[in-house]
């Protein structure tokens, strides 16, 4: 039985700066085997970093990082030899078949040819894309190159598999297929660390998570955890026909004490409540009447929105 | 210490063998990419040599022996066919691998470090040349192009300037931004194949170009093949194959040096 406990990375005041610009600014963190470990924040939070920092194909500026218990700066490609990566571009090989990309890949971790040929068999399977064995890499879709690089990432039965961003791009069917396939990583005790911006992504598959913003991590703990400490039980979203930003902003000032506190965003307020109902109610007694009133439970979302004053995935067309 | 350094070898070796599986398998299908350039050399040989050959007759060497034209250029051919091969394989191949398919982007999440990439880029590209030269080769034979048993030794003679040319091919590709510039490598390449010796003995031009020549890597590379084929040995050949090694060891340091760091960013 492996050791639950058994701490596969651990970063001190990890920092790295590009010149003048810092993308990581002194993160502490450590990740336990057998997690799901999840990196959660807006584009450019230095999720992506930290990941290559942890793949050992990017040197940290300042701090401390161990992987398995080893320094990256000097033996780099000895962790490489034990980690799965799926990197956010995939960078699957054009030039190859489906199954030549894994046959292929599986030579760079000295893995001998027949085993080679029945490990990549296998994981065509796990993947469902047997079928596709022989087509080249560009006739597959986006979901599909994705679980393709998901299979990639499993050649050399990893101890850790990091993925950054899986889900990205894909659409909801695709999603769910790799979700899904992540789940039954996770259920063999596949040690799991992913980056994402998707709060449902984060909360269906991470066990731990920390949130990430402008270099920094500003919480961390286990989803539920961090709902039941940044926000209440449940949110009423109020939009009032076109209102806009200003406007909000000015009927937000009379909506105060309704809820615990209320958010008031581009294009709708948000009340922070322990019930909706008494929100409802409230909102009736100052005969305040929103176009459109839904009540839900909090999520993820509004734990990020909390903390930085900003929606996660804004710039996002 | 010679523990470590036999298995840092080993391990450099296997890992190159990974990247060397690697080209084989994605080239396996574009075999005739491979030919094509064999060909190009043979159709030099054939103009030049022949062709020019019957008009020109024969040529004095420096020591006053006489050859005919066409022996006197199929070894500078030969030369450069064993240039063009590794020199195509190494800088517009790894070029199209390196900033184009993003090949490398994918390995370097692997135990492969940037100086194995880079010993199997070389490996490779060694293999792609000398199809080139061995056909060469046996096609020289067969017209009676090859005065003795000894002129054999031009293939490994030609080792020395796939290596170079694989060392400079790797910078170049590391170097190149994109894809016009290799207009201006094909005009140097060709420039080196005009003036490098291959037609003329440098020795009849004008002493102000001749020191310009001597810096050419493929003037070295014909004068190392062309005096092992002419049967022409002398301590001149250490100095060209010295400096052909150097162009290679060099290459290779400053190729794996710019993959680290675009890729290690």
């Amino acid at each position: 039985m492996p050791n639950v406990n058994e701490i596969l990375v651990s970063a001190a005041d990890l920092r790295k700066s590009y010149g003048e610009h810092e993308a990581v600014r002194g993160v502490d963190f450590e990740i336990r085997r057998g997690e799901a470990f999840g990196f959660l924040g807006a584009n450019g939070a230095g999720k992506s970093t930290t990941m290559r920092m942890i793949g050992c194909v990017s040197q940290p500026t300042a701090g401390t990082l161990t992987v398995f218990g080893r320094d990256p700066h000097t033996e780099g490609a000895a962790i490489r030899a034990r980690l799965g990566v799926v990197p956010q571009d995939n960078t699957l090989d054009g030039m190859l078949t489906v199954f030549e990309n894994l046959v292929v890949y599986a030579g760079y971790f000295g893995i001998k040819k027949k085993a080679a040929r029945e490990r990549a068999a296998e994981l065509l399977e796990f993947v469902q894309l047997t079928a596709r064995a022989k087509d080249q890499v560009s006739d597959l879709s986006g979901g599909m190159q994705r679980r393709l690089a998901i299979a990639r990432s499993l050649i050399n039965d990893p101890e850790l598999v990091i993925l950054d961003e899986p889900t990205t791009g894909l659409d909801p069917q695709a999603r769910h297929l790799v979700w899904e396939r992540l789940f039954q990583l996770k259920h063999r005790g596949v040690s799991i660390l992913l980056t994402t911006h998707y709060m449902d992504e984060a909360e269906q598959l991470c066990d731990r998570l920390v949130v990430m913003d402008e270099g920094r991590i500003i919480a961390s703990g286990s989803p539920r955890e961090l709902i039941d400490t940044h926000v209440t039980k449940e949110v009423v979203e109020l939009r009032f026909g076109t209102a806009h930003t200003r406007e909000l902003a000015a009927l937000a000032q009379s909506l105060d004490g309704v809820g615990a506190q209320i958010e008031p965003l581009p294009d709708r307020i948000l009340v922070y409540t322990d019930d909706a109902d008494d929100t409802n109610a409230a909102l009736d007694a100052r005969d305040i009447r929103p176009t459109s009133v839904l009540a839900r439970r909090a999520t993820l979302e509004d734990v990020f929105l909390r903390l930085t004053g900003r929606a996660l995935v804004e710039d996002e067309a | 210490m010679s523990v470590i350094a036999y298995g840092a070898a080993r391990a450099g070796l296997r890992n190159s063998g990974a990247l060397l599986n690697r080209n084989w398998i994605a080239m396996r299908r574009a075999w005739i990419l491979i030919l094509s350039g064999a060909v190009e050399s043979l159709l030099f040989l054939f103009a030049f040599g022949f062709g020019v050959g019957a008009l020109v007759g024969d040529i004095t060497l420096p020591d006053g022996t006489a050859v005919s034209y066409t022996a006197y250029v199929a070894p500078a051919i030969l030369a450069n066919a064993a240039m063009m091969g590794v020199l195509a394989e190494t800088s517009i191949n790894v070029f199209a691998k390196f900033k184009w398919m993003k090949v490398y982007d994918g390995i370097l999440n692997t135990p492969l470090r940037p100086f194995e990439v880079a010993l199997g880029e070389v490996w490779w590209a060694l293999i792609r040349g000398f199809t080139y030269i061995g056909a060469f080769v046996v096609v020289m034979g067969l017209f009676g192009l090859l005065d003795s048993w000894w002129a054999l030794l031009a293939i490994p003679a030609c080792v020395f300037i796939a290596l170079a040319f694989a060392g400079i091919g790797l910078t170049l590709a590391t170097l190149f931004r994109d894809w016009t510039d290799f207009d201006w490598m094909n005009a140097v390449v060709f420039t080196m194949f005009l003036f490098g010796g291959t037609f003329t003995p440098v020795e009849s031009y004008p002493s102000l170009l001749q020191p310009v020549v001597y810096v050419m890597p493929l003037y070295h590379g014909i004068e190392l093949v062309r005096g092992i084929s002419l049967g022409q040995l002398g301590p001149m050949m250490l100095v060209h194959i010295a400096y052909l090694l150097a162009l290679c060891l060099g290459g290779m340091w400053i190729a794996q040096r710019r993959l680290a760091r675009a890729l290690y960013k």
